[in-house]
């Protein structure tokens, strides 16, 4: 691949969004702007695309670097502008390119602030993108506070409900848990046998990264207190109760596309950073490793996917449904995370693949399911599942991929999501079989709300005392061909991993070797 | 003056003849417009002249000092000279519709004319190595504004000026009084002399710079520049004159006036006192006036509720967080690299701080000059009102509070890293503490601008030239932050005035 890929592809959106603020006028602005976005997000997958296919595999390592040392020329703070993909973020890299295509076309109906609106959405991709390929702890830490702007103003300025109250709910959550990470950078920076901000090594280089300096490096702060912090950052964020409360407010009130990219791509920031950082760095430290924690972290994620699924079954509202299901899922990243196991020697790589998988399978399947439930609520105007009923016939394209979401949430074989979650369980039932077996029960909750849901609204009769009037009900309409494009561009994944899953899981897994060492 | 004098000299020079030049051709041809016009093309010819001294395109002069060593153009002035007149033609862009208005019809020559004296009054004061030239040049610098404070002749001006006019004189005094003790100490005004001297007179152990005289002396240097730098103690003037005084020239007063006290500080403490163990010395006390300054600024800051007076507030702790810098002494460095971090993050985030501060200043004018109304209500639903210029005003009071990725926030990860660097992690603790305060009252006015009912819907957009002005601080507040080699590499080549770099 050509030199400065990377840049171009994390700065693509950003600079079309600035550019089409600035200098879009007229008349026909909104559509002008409408299509430019989805070209510059088209653009993006496109490059996206390159670049996870042009991680060569057979090479491994940290690869299309683009490096530029001098980026603070601060003797006291070495932080360089470097970027490059592994095997771990290339994935989500190419994530984020689909995710960001479908939440552009699933913004086609907005229609207030056009402009603004999509500027927001494009920088938002910047902002996600960014996160995945910076490979220094600064600049990992900018794009991961960036992203709360665009992300603040798309749920207050478009969302429904109590937009205010939830996006403050969201920055806020996402602020304290930002102001932990950011005293753990420091710990680790000012720590002198390391000293350097680089979150992996690259020989050909010479860069030392953070986790072999750290290696049995006496560090400025307790080790346990330095994993906390980073930890509480991304717990926060993926979320793992008891921190989670922020994300169904956020999801609830936010509108369509946005809930797309923040279950599809925002969540998988913090799966992301609890896998390069606390497992990369944490693994060899002096004092404390995370095997340490790992017993601790299966309990965690166990109570997680439980609790998260048993909020889930009491839900009515449909989106928040959805939102309190992703609770229980991001439980099975943290599930995963756990097969590291109490000693280097019980690692399980499988489990952490699985981890990794369910990261990618979840964004597309709960993207999906976030879609699924905006077309719908564009024709029925309501969420409230008691007063839903007997929809399929009259639309029955939307009730057909609503049930695809709903059995890849669930894990039917042959779609994604079953392969994940069994990658997830084969892995850690090994080193923690209670947590594990506990945890299980979650693929049933699971199955019962999903399943329950579906049945209701789409499939079970009108209900006795309907939301909608007879004359809503006979005039809904199905999707139309605008509305299948995000559709058809988050289920393909679904199918195409749950048939064919090494096309991921080869990549991951390279990555994952590397950041086991 | 020999020729070399000239050319070391020649962007001051060329800075009073356009002065000369602004205030003539306003009696002539009483076209403000054109006298603007004149201006903003004449500001071209000292900035070449600037360039060229720092570049050598017309060929290097024979020697960086002038005026038998009391001024020098070394880089470190340069920088400065930079900035100040870039400072300079963005107030002069945000003023066009001030100086056009019908109260200033008469006098529109007089306060451009003014502005560049005062302009050339900072060149010369960033330049200055003797003690005498920095006490003339800040007296240059500073009586213009006086005038310009006052310009509206309107009683809250007056006040303005009047009260800038006896503090100034005030500090002056007690400035000159520092300067007595230096000279009746070591004999000398010339700055690298007093270094040469002060290393040589013998010192009593135990006390703060070896005498309780030079201790005495540059606690009295720093409070005289204390009021021109606005910290904390001597900060009470900043939100009365910001408040009374015209908004274009509070923008200028809080960033031109404000950079060159930094500048000059900085000169006097590297150059007369940069023995290393004087440096560790006044590192605690800057350490100190930091830590008061970003505190009370911010704590003040947080129960107002005119938008000018927040600003003044907001500058004092702005001014705490560049202290810090200031503080970060390469003699306290904790690893073995000798560096000049803390100097070099203080230019940067000096430099950042002028785009940020003038994007929020610009886009403050355009809007008050349009509502009125300058309190924080009057901001109210901005955003529905003037899309724009509201958008301009949140990016710059996101880059004050130090939001990534705007140069704000770089500028704080410089000045606190330096600290960590130069053993003084408390300060930076304190400074990373002060930013949480500052979140609370940036992020009120944002909500007003942002989500809050307008009081009036009529929309309106700014005039071309602020826009203009406050577009270009704008877009210098993402660049640097987004690129801050740019500003850093800059400002690590014109780290000149630090000894042993």
């Amino acid at each position: 691949m050509f030199e400065g890929l990377l840049t171009i592809t994390v700065f693509l959106p950003a600079t079309v969004a600035i550019l089409v603020t600035l200098f879009a006028r007229g008349k026909e602005v909104d559509r002008q702007v409408r299509w430019i976005s989805i070209a510059a997000s088209a653009v993006t997958f496109a490059l996206t695309v390159m670049v996870y296919v042009g991680y060569d595999q057979a090479v491994g390592g940290i690869q299309m670097v683009d490096y530029y040392e001098r980026w603070i020329p601060v003797d006291a703070l070495r932080s360089s502008y470097l970027l490059g993909v592994d095997g771990l973020s290339a994935p989500l890299v190419l994530l984020t390119g689909i995710l960001g295509l479908a939440a552009a076309f699933a913004s086609w109906r907005i229609k207030k602030r056009v402009r603004e609106y999509f500027m927001w959405l494009l920088l938002l991709e910047t902002a996600v993108l960014g996160v995945f390929v910076s490979l220094d702890l600064l600049l990992f830490f900018i794009f991961f506070e960036f992203e709360l702007i665009p992300m603040f103003m798309l749920i207050v300025l478009w969302g429904s409900g109590r937009p205010r109250y939830s996006a403050m709910k969201f920055v806020l959550f996402t602020l304290a848990g930002g102001a932990f990470m950011l005293v753990g950078i420091l710990a680790i920076y000012v720590t002198p046998d390391v000293g350097t901000l680089a979150m992996v090594s690259i020989p050909e280089l010479g860069i030392t990264g953070i986790p072999e300096l750290m290696a049995g490096a006496k560090l400025a702060l307790p080790a346990a207190l330095i994993f906390g912090f980073f930890f509480i950052a991304f717990a926060v964020k993926l979320p793992l109760w008891p921190v989670h409360s922020w994300l169904p407010d956020a999801h609830t009130d936010a509108p369509t596309a946005v809930s797309v990219m923040l279950a599809g791509v925002l969540l998988k920031m913090a799966g992301y950073g609890l896998l390069r950082i606390n497992l990369g760095f944490f693994q060899e430290t002096q004092d404390f490793t995370i095997h340490d924690v790992a017993g601790p972290m299966a309990i965690i994620a166990a109570i997680s996917v439980i609790y998260g699924g048993i909020v889930t079954v009491r839900q009515t509202d449909m989106k928040r449904l959805i939102a309190y299901s992703s609770v229980s899922h991001m439980g099975f990243v943290m599930l995963g995370l756990s097969a590291v196991g109490a000693s280097a020697v019980d690692t399980s790589a499988a489990g952490l693949n699985g981890a990794a998988l369910q990261m990618f399978t979840h964004g597309t399947i709960t993207g999906l399911a976030f879609l699924m439930v905006g077309l719908s609520y564009d024709r029925t105007h309501t969420r409230h599942i008691p007063h839903l009923g007997g929809l399929w016939k009259k639309m029955p394209m939307i009730a057909i991929f609503f049930l695809i979401a709903g059995f890849g949430s669930l894990g039917l074989p042959a779609l994604s999501g079953f392969v994940a979650e069994i990658m997830v369980f084969l892995g850690t039932f090994s080193v923690w079989p209670w947590p594990t077996a506990v945890a299980a029960f979650g693929v049933v909750l699971a199955a019962g709300y999903t399943l329950w849901m579906v049945q209701r609204v789409f499939f079970g009769a009108r209900p006795a005392t309907p939301g909608l009037s007879d004359q809503v009900y006979e005039n809904l309409t199905d999707a139309s061909w605008v509305d299948m494009i995000p559709v058809i561009i988050l289920a393909a994944p679904i199918f195409i991993i749950g048939l064919w899953p090494s096309v991921v899981t080869d990549v991951f897994d390279i990555g994952i070797q590397a950041v086991l060492r | 003056m020999t020729v070399n004098d000239f050319w070391v000299l020649s962007p001051e020079i060329a800075m009073a003849l356009l002065a000369l030049v602004v205030i003539t051709a306003d009696l002539i041809t009483r076209n403000v417009v054109k006298v603007l016009f004149i201006t903003l093309v004449g500001l071209t010819v000292p900035l070449v002249l600037a360039l060229n001294l720092w570049y050598g395109w017309f060929g290097d002069p024979v020697a960086g000092s002038a005026l038998f060593g009391t001024v020098e153009a070394d880089r470190f002035s340069l920088f400065f000279k930079f900035l100040l007149i870039t400072v300079s033609a963005g107030t002069i862009l945000a003023s066009v519709k001030y100086i056009a208005a019908d109260r200033m019809k008469n006098y529109g020559g007089e306060f451009l004319s003014l502005l560049l004296l005062s302009v050339t009054g900072m060149m010369l004061l960033v330049s200055a190595t003797e003690l005498i030239t920095i006490y003339v040049a800040l007296e240059l610098s500073a009586l213009p504004i006086v005038a310009l404070a006052a310009i509206h002749r309107t009683k809250q001006g007056i006040e303005a000026g009047t009260k800038f006019f006896v503090l100034s004189a005030i500090s002056s005094a007690i400035l000159l009084y520092g300067f007595a003790y230096i000279y009746g100490y070591v004999g000398s005004t010339n700055l690298e002399m007093i270094m040469e001297r002060l290393a040589v007179i013998p010192t009593e152990a135990g006390v703060p710079f070896g005498s309780y005289a030079v201790l005495l002396a540059v606690i009295l240097v720093v409070a005289g520049f204390g009021f021109k730098m606005a910290v904390v103690p001597w900060q009470m003037w900043v939100p009365d004159v910001y408040q009374g005084a015209p908004t274009p020239v509070a923008a200028f007063l809080s960033v031109a006036s404000k950079a060159s006290a930094f500048a000059v500080i900085m000169r006097i403490m590297y150059s007369a006192f940069g023995d290393p163990s004087m440096m560790q010395d006044w590192s605690g006390l800057f350490a100190i006036l930091a830590a008061i300054s970003m505190t009370v600024g911010n704590v003040l800051a947080l129960a107002q509720s005119n938008m000018k007076r927040l600003l003044g507030y907001s500058t004092i702790a702005q001014a705490g967080y560049i202290l810090v810098g200031v503080a970060s002494v390469p003699a306290n460095q904790v690893g073995s690299a000798f560096s000049g971090a803390g100097p070099q993050g203080a230019m940067y985030y000096l430099a950042g701080y002028a785009f940020t501060n003038l994007a929020v200043f610009f886009a403050v004018i355009a809007i008050t000059m349009r509502t009125g109304d300058d309190s924080i209500d009057g901001l109210k639903g901005m955003l529905k009102r003037s899309p724009l210029l509201a958008s301009l005003l949140v990016f710059g009071i996101l880059s004050l509070l130090g939001m990534p990725p705007t140069v704000g926030f770089m500028a704080k990860v410089v000045v606190f890293g330096s600290a960590l660097n130069a053993n003084l992690a408390w300060l930076a603790v304190i400074g990373v503490v002060n930013t949480v305060i500052a979140a609370y009252y940036y992020l009120r006015v944002i909500r007003m601008i942002v989500f809050d009912d307008p009081v009036e819907t009529s929309t309106f957009s700014g005039d071309k030239p602020i826009l203009v002005a406050a577009g270009v601080a704008a877009i210098g507040t993402g660049i640097f932050g987004l690129a801050p080699f740019l500003l850093l590499e800059f400002a690590e080549s014109a780290l000149t005035i630090v000894p042993g770099l």
